[in-house]
């Protein structure tokens, strides 16, 4: 297939997308399931405001976290496209 | 004006906003009628994806749930929002650019066979009915509640809601009606909790309520709500609402399986098909998870405020004295003539007795006389014919009425009561409206235009996912009038199913190329095998020894589709490793999937 962009463009568009993908679950797997679940006991000797830290990492932090992994998300891999897309076609 | 005045008020003008924008939105082709012509503005498409992943679930009984397992009720919160984030980055925007309509389509396409698209149809189309009936019941729950009608009544009304709008304007209409929901759905879930935030911390926020200090005489005092409620615990003999109760291991593991059976999810999928382009895809899933997260933020601190009035208006309290009328804040006894609160007198002394433990055993089942009158116990309670146990608690209250009858325990106005029926009559019907679509979809286009009658005219097709959306509603009412006994146990079996089957060879296809048909379908029968047995064994043939000393690993029957996933992928690598690797223009197709499309157009076109 002769596409607008040679094999070493895109195979370098896939590997950052994977490392970015990679990044961005690991922080996704430290807020819910770490901090969470897996080391809640240790985080609640902390407090944040009146709420013990791991519970609050459970019930509302990791969500907040989700929020703004998704907006980094958006932002990187629009960013990417136009790598891609910019060197040879436009 | 009285609670069921406001409530016929609100209902009905919501009834007719969604009503009105389905007119106006008819679908005229199948592409509409599928993924609404593929021109949904992002910002919209996120706010109705948000209506359509919150059901009554979220709405109606997560954060009750979560106000009495405290700690543990986090495994809903981080499982439903965390598979958000696995759809958002692994998922949507691949099958975005794959650029057909349905879950199947790409199951069928990537793995070219038939059989595999069948199967993918057969799990959306058992995934789908399971939910729905949960929804169809959500609504009928709402109607008998606040309106005073039978709940088949309500059931049938939401069924010609939903038939209305669904058949006529398919996903078209169905979006636009979802975008009003979540304003409908997400209005009357913050104004209870802001009124109860600021009666308890006096701070607006409810998000930062749940941390703040109670108000004490009216200014903000030196013990924090948290402190409060853990402290009301354990001097009724609760657990403290910070600490959890499961072992770390089982949590762990239901919170993956929901995450990954919640990215599975068809009819959220399907939303992503919607918009113009795949950046538009990525936007719309940020959009969506942030109207998600303020109703999941807002849910723990209502969590926090609906136990800490419960805990502090009830226990111990003279049962006679409790007022019975309505319109005097009678809602204890309100929620007991709906069968969703029951008291048993275990010692005699006409107070309600609170502690952690069972009343009696299993729901209520109130005792009537010959003419079917409910019978009383020397206070005024309904009586019991449920056997007693052995603890002192006395008090039952369904997990379910906490959302709804927050307002009222605060005592809030009866327009704000009003206002949380119709929010989750919002949440429910846009759930069962996506879900319609997917079964329908599924039906006309999976099973009848790409297997049995591809000769099928344009025409001929949307007419066919017209009825196909028409018998799926009928179908999903009579579960709703008629619900299966087991329908906790059903849910559980969706995720888990939806954990083991689809999501690996969802992921499998995009990311790697050298998956084929043998090691997938291999995976798939393993995993699906493996998890509805040990889920059949602990719910149905033995549910005896349905206790952590027997699970695997300590992990119970609702986290386990997460072995299930695991085993899955081991068997799919390696089986796809010693067979053949899949024919060419199938890695082609990868690549599609995988790269803008504008690289992959040739250069002088």
């Amino acid at each position: 297939m002769s596409g607008s962009t040679t094999e070493q463009d895109r195979a370098r568009y896939w590997r950052k997308n994977l490392s970015w993908l990679g990044a961005l679950l690991t922080v996704w797997f430290i807020v819910s399931y770490g901090c969470g679940i897996l080391f809640v006991d240790q985080l609640d000797k902390f407090k944040l405001g009146g709420v013990p830290l791991g519970f609050w990492f459970a019930q509302q932090g990791s969500i907040y976290v989700f929020v703004m992994l998704i907006a980094v998300y958006v932002l990187v891999m629009n960013r990417l496209d136009k790598e891609l897309l910019g060197e040879n076609s436009k | 004006m009285d609670v069921k005045t406001w409530t016929f008020l609100i209902v009905g003008l919501s009834f007719a906003l969604y009503i009105g924008i389905a007119i106006r939105s008819r679908a005229t082709s199948t592409g509409e009628f599928y993924v609404a012509g593929k021109g949904v503005p992002s910002l919209a498409n996120g706010m109705a994806t948000a209506a359509d992943w919150m059901s009554a679930a979220s709405f109606i009984s997560m954060a009750g749930l979560i106000s009495f397992m405290g700690r543990d009720g986090s495994m809903y919160l981080m499982g439903w929002t965390g598979g958000y984030v696995l759809l958002a980055l692994l998922l949507a925007p691949y099958l975005r650019r794959f650029g057909k309509f349905t879950v199947p389509d790409f199951i069928g396409d990537r793995y070219y066979s038939n059989t595999a698209r069948v199967v993918a149809v057969l799990c959306a189309v058992f995934v789908s009915f399971t939910y729905v009936a949960g929804q169809m019941r959500g609504v009928g729950v709402v109607f008998s509640r606040f309106l005073e009608v039978e709940v088949n009544t309500g059931v049938i009304v939401g069924m010609v809601i939903v038939l209305i709008y669904a058949v006529l304007g398919g996903m078209k209409g169905i979006t636009y009606t979802q975008v009003a929901q979540y304003c409908v759905l997400i209005f009357a879930y913050l104004v209870p909790a802001i009124f109860i935030s600021i009666m308890l911390t006096g701070n607006p926020v409810p998000q930062l309520g749940l941390g703040s200090n109670v108000l004490e005489n009216g200014v903000p005092g030196t013990v924090s709500l948290l402190d409060k409620l853990n402290g009301l615990s354990a001097d009724l003999g609760f657990q403290a609402y910070t600490d959890g109760q499961k072992s770390t291991i089982d949590v762990f593991f239901i919170t993956a399986a929901l995450m990954v059976g919640t990215a599975g999810l068809p009819h959220v999928i399907v939303r992503f098909y919607t918009v113009k382009r795949v950046k538009d895809a990525r936007i719309s899933a940020f959009w969506a998870l942030l109207f998600i997260a303020i109703l999941y933020t807002v849910a723990p601190a209502v969590g926090v405020f609906a136990r800490t009035n419960l805990l502090e208006t009830i226990p111990n309290k003279e049962y006679a004295a409790l007022p019975a009328a309505k319109s005097e804040g009678g809602w204890f006894k309100n929620w007991e003539r709906s069968d969703l609160i029951a008291w048993v007198d275990k010692n005699g002394d006409g107070r309600i007795q609170y502690t952690d433990g069972k009343a009696f055993v299993g729901k209520p089942s109130f005792r009537e006389n010959d003419q079917g009158e409910p019978l009383l116990g020397k206070h005024g309670e309904r009586l019991l014919a449920n056997e007693k146990t052995a603890g002192a608690n006395e008090l039952y209250v369904d997990r379910d009425i906490m959302v709804l009858a927050n307002p009222e325990i605060a005592g809030l106005p009866n327009w704000v009561i009003a206002l949380v029926a119709a929010g989750g009559l919002a949440a429910a019907l846009s759930t069962a409206a996506g879900l319609l679509l997917v079964i329908s979809t599924s039906v006309a286009h999976d099973l009848v235009k790409r297997t049995l009658n591809p000769a099928i005219s344009e025409k001929g097709e949307l007419w066919t996912a017209r009825i196909a959306a028409g018998g799926a509603v009928i179908i999903a009412g009579w579960f709703g009038i008629n619900p299966p006994g087991f329908v906790a146990q059903v849910v559980a079996f969706a995720f888990g199913l939806a954990a083991s089957s689809f999501f690996p060879a969802i992921i499998l296809g995009i990311f790697w190329k050298r998956a084929n048909l043998y090691g997938v379908i291999s995976g798939m029968i393993v995993g699906i095998v493996f998890t509805s047995s040990y889920i059949i064994y602990f719910k149905f043939v033995n549910p005896d020894v349905n206790n952590s000393d027997h699970w695997l690993f300590g992990i119970s029957p609702e986290g386990i589709g997460t072995i299930g996933m695991l085993v899955n992928f081991v068997i799919a690598c390696g089986v796809s490793l010693v067979s053949k690797a899949p024919p060419a223009e199938v890695q082609d197709m990868v690549d599609r999937v995988r790269y803008p499309r504008e690289s992959l157009e040739s250069a002088d076109s």
